[in-house]
């Protein structure tokens, strides 16, 4: 019994019940479509628990693979006749190759010069996407086709309406990308990544290919975030160049640290948090951003693990 | 040639605002060793407390030195409610708390002032003086003179007083200026106030040619940080030359390559610097110890 309870099955368990039961509560449809957003910005957000939680380097530039990842089912399906579910394997793609070409020198740097030359990196794609209008319209934004799932669902007898579909397909992909996490987590490479978290010169005398861990990291947080990208456009059906945009690579990170980036679970729990604080602070919408960087502040000044960490203390502190 | 003249003017005008938020950023990163990304709303704050002192009625001078001193007193509550008390937090914690301010003071200036688009008028007139050929804003002498005259300053500053001294003495080992009995703290709130003062400066004097708008801080900021970067980080002289170099490589690209790419220009700078030069033009080379 206690062989089964690892992290990562109670990790898995917890988020697969999540998925499968919190539909039970909602009293309108308009929840299943917070539901899937929450699952998608999450799917990004585990990715950031890779590259920043795992390995401890910082991306202040993801969303920009999170742009090609969606412009990449915006425009294949209509130039290359390519099919849309096809299109999120060529965004990932290019997002993977991208990543790798960039990475590889911006990886030797650290801290905030990490930070710095993968904002650059964020701000040069959304500014092609912006500027580029013959091919993508421009800042108005340009529509996506539709997946074309829910209708091979459908004849096989499975009738969900689009805001159920786009729930549980975002869904049962968060939970596939967090088992891949947390798989990586226990493996040699994962092992390898904290090691070089902990300390880059120790790692290396242990025989840790530092630069190459890093690289590794870094572009599987690209792909991540490229999917989560392109779920996001293929739901809305409509995409715009603020999905690269700076506030949203600020949002992936800050999602990811709030809820706490050492862990799966916390990262998600954060990515829920500040999907669902727009919502809530729809009546309040001026007070958006001061309410976000205040928030920012307040959980990196005092709960620097994240917020679930900190929770989960606090429960296990008082059972001692 | 007079374009070239031209493009040059306005690049030298833009790079003299740079090289004034890069100089900001030297400041607090020497003193404290955290890259401040909430510098650019310092020049946001600048121009928009100017601008509503000015609309309320305020001499402009004295509207000007308002902003100054209040974004000053921002910079040491930055200081203090901000970064003292996550001191020792890793670099992803402080980037994240500088962004948290940045986004927040901008959240708060389109609380207390507007979303609008704001100017006010130019210190020395309108009157374009005419040079080979080519024009330049008399506002424009005003915001290159204003960062020679920072940078003059700052180096007379650390270099010929005592406080001075005890800031870059701080700067190089802060147990070793405790130890000396430089009260460290009261050096950390003065390089904020000062920073922020510069920041705010750039803002005020700034205003009349590129206008101003609660957002316009992070663009300031990251070409800011791009210059200091350039110029190699830390170093004040560093901050001065890659920041007009920024606003040169800027004007240039708009002129002679896209408008709409002149942004992409400090950005690719960046990039390229820190692939092949780390260090930047004048940082020293640093060597990891292994």
């Amino acid at each position: 019994m206690t062989r089964f309870l690892t992290t990562k099955n109670v990790t898995l368990l917890v988020l697969i019940l999540l998925v499968a039961l919190s539909p039970l509560l909602f009293p309108s449809g308009f929840y299943y479509r917070v539901g899937a957003l929450i699952f998608v910005n999450a799917i990004a957000v585990t990715g950031i628990v890779i590259l920043t939680g795992y390995a401890g380097q910082i991306s202040l530039g993801h969303a920009g693979f999170a742009g090609i990842g969606a412009y990449a089912c915006a425009l294949a399906p209509v130039h290359f006749g390519l099919h849309p579910a096809l299109a999120i394997f060529l965004g990932a793609g290019i997002s993977a190759v991208l990543a790798y070409l960039v990475g590889r020198p911006i990886l030797r740097l650290q801290g905030y010069y990490l930070g710095v030359a993968t904002l650059g990196f964020g701000i040069l794609v959304s500014m092609v996407l912006n500027n580029e209008r013959d091919l993508t319209r421009g800042p108005d934004g340009i529509e996506v086709p539709e997946l074309g799932l829910r209708a091979v669902l459908k004849s096989i007898g499975v009738d969900l309406t689009n805001g159920e579909f786009w729930y549980f397909f975002c869904g049962i992909c968060l939970v596939f990308g967090a088992w891949l996490a947390l798989n990586l987590f226990n493996s040699p490479s994962g092992r390898a990544l904290r090691a070089l978290h902990g300390s880059e010169v120790a790692a290396r005398t242990v025989g840790v290919d530092v630069a190459a861990m890093k690289l590794k990291a870094f572009v599987i947080s690209a792909v991540y975030a490229s999917v989560s990208g392109s779920l996001l456009a293929l739901q809305n059906k409509f995409i715009t160049p603020d999905v690269a945009g700076f506030m949203h690579s600020i949002e992936m990170v800050t999602m990811a640290v709030l809820g706490g980036v050492g862990s799966v679970l916390g990262a998600i729990f954060g990515a829920a948090i500040l999907t669902l604080l727009p919502q809530v602070l729809t009546v309040f919408a001026e007070y958006e951003q001061l309410v976000l960087g205040l928030v920012m502040m307040l959980v990196m000044i005092f709960l620097r693990e994240g917020l679930l960490p900190s929770i989960l203390r606090k429960f296990k502190g008082r059972g001692e | 040639m007079p374009e070239l003249l031209q493009f040059l003017f306005s690049g030298v005008t833009v790079g003299a605002v740079y090289a004034l938020v890069a100089l900001g950023f030297t400041l607090i990163y020497n003193a404290s060793d955290v890259v401040n990304f909430a510098q650019g709303e310092f020049v946001m704050l600048g121009g928009m407390i100017t601008w509503a002192a000015y609309a309320a009625g305020v001499p402009l001078p004295l509207a000007a030195l308002l902003a100054i001193v209040g974004t000053a007193a921002f910079g040491v509550a930055i200081n203090k409610f901000a970064i003292e008390p996550a001191r020792g937090a890793p670099v992803v914690s402080l980037i994240i708390i500088t962004i948290g301010a940045s986004i927040f003071i901008q959240g708060g200036a389109q609380l207390i002032f507007d979303k609008q688009i704001h100017t006010f008028p130019a210190f020395s007139g309108d009157a374009p003086l005419r040079i080979g050929g080519a024009t330049i804003l008399p506002q424009s002498l005003w915001v290159i003179g204003g960062a020679v005259v920072v940078f003059i300053s700052l180096w007379l500053f650390f270099t010929r007083t005592l406080l001075g001294r005890a800031v870059l003495a701080t700067s190089n080992n802060r147990m070793a200026a405790q130890l000396v009995g430089i009260n460290t703290n009261f050096v950390m709130a003065l390089s904020f106030a000062l920073s922020a003062a510069i920041g705010a400066l750039a803002g005020v004097l700034a205003t009349p040619i590129t206008l101003t708008a609660y957002s316009v801080g992070i663009g300031f900021a990251l070409k800011g940080f791009a210059g200091a970067m350039l110029g190699g980080m830390g170093d004040p002289k560093g901050a001065l030359v890659g920041g007009f170099l920024i606003g040169l490589i800027e004007a240039l690209t708009a002129g002679y390559l896209s408008s709409q790419y002149k942004d992409a220009a400090a950005f690719i700078v960046i990039l390229l610097v820190l692939f092949f030069m780390p260090q930047g033009l004048f940082g020293a080379k640093k060597t990891d110890r292994v």
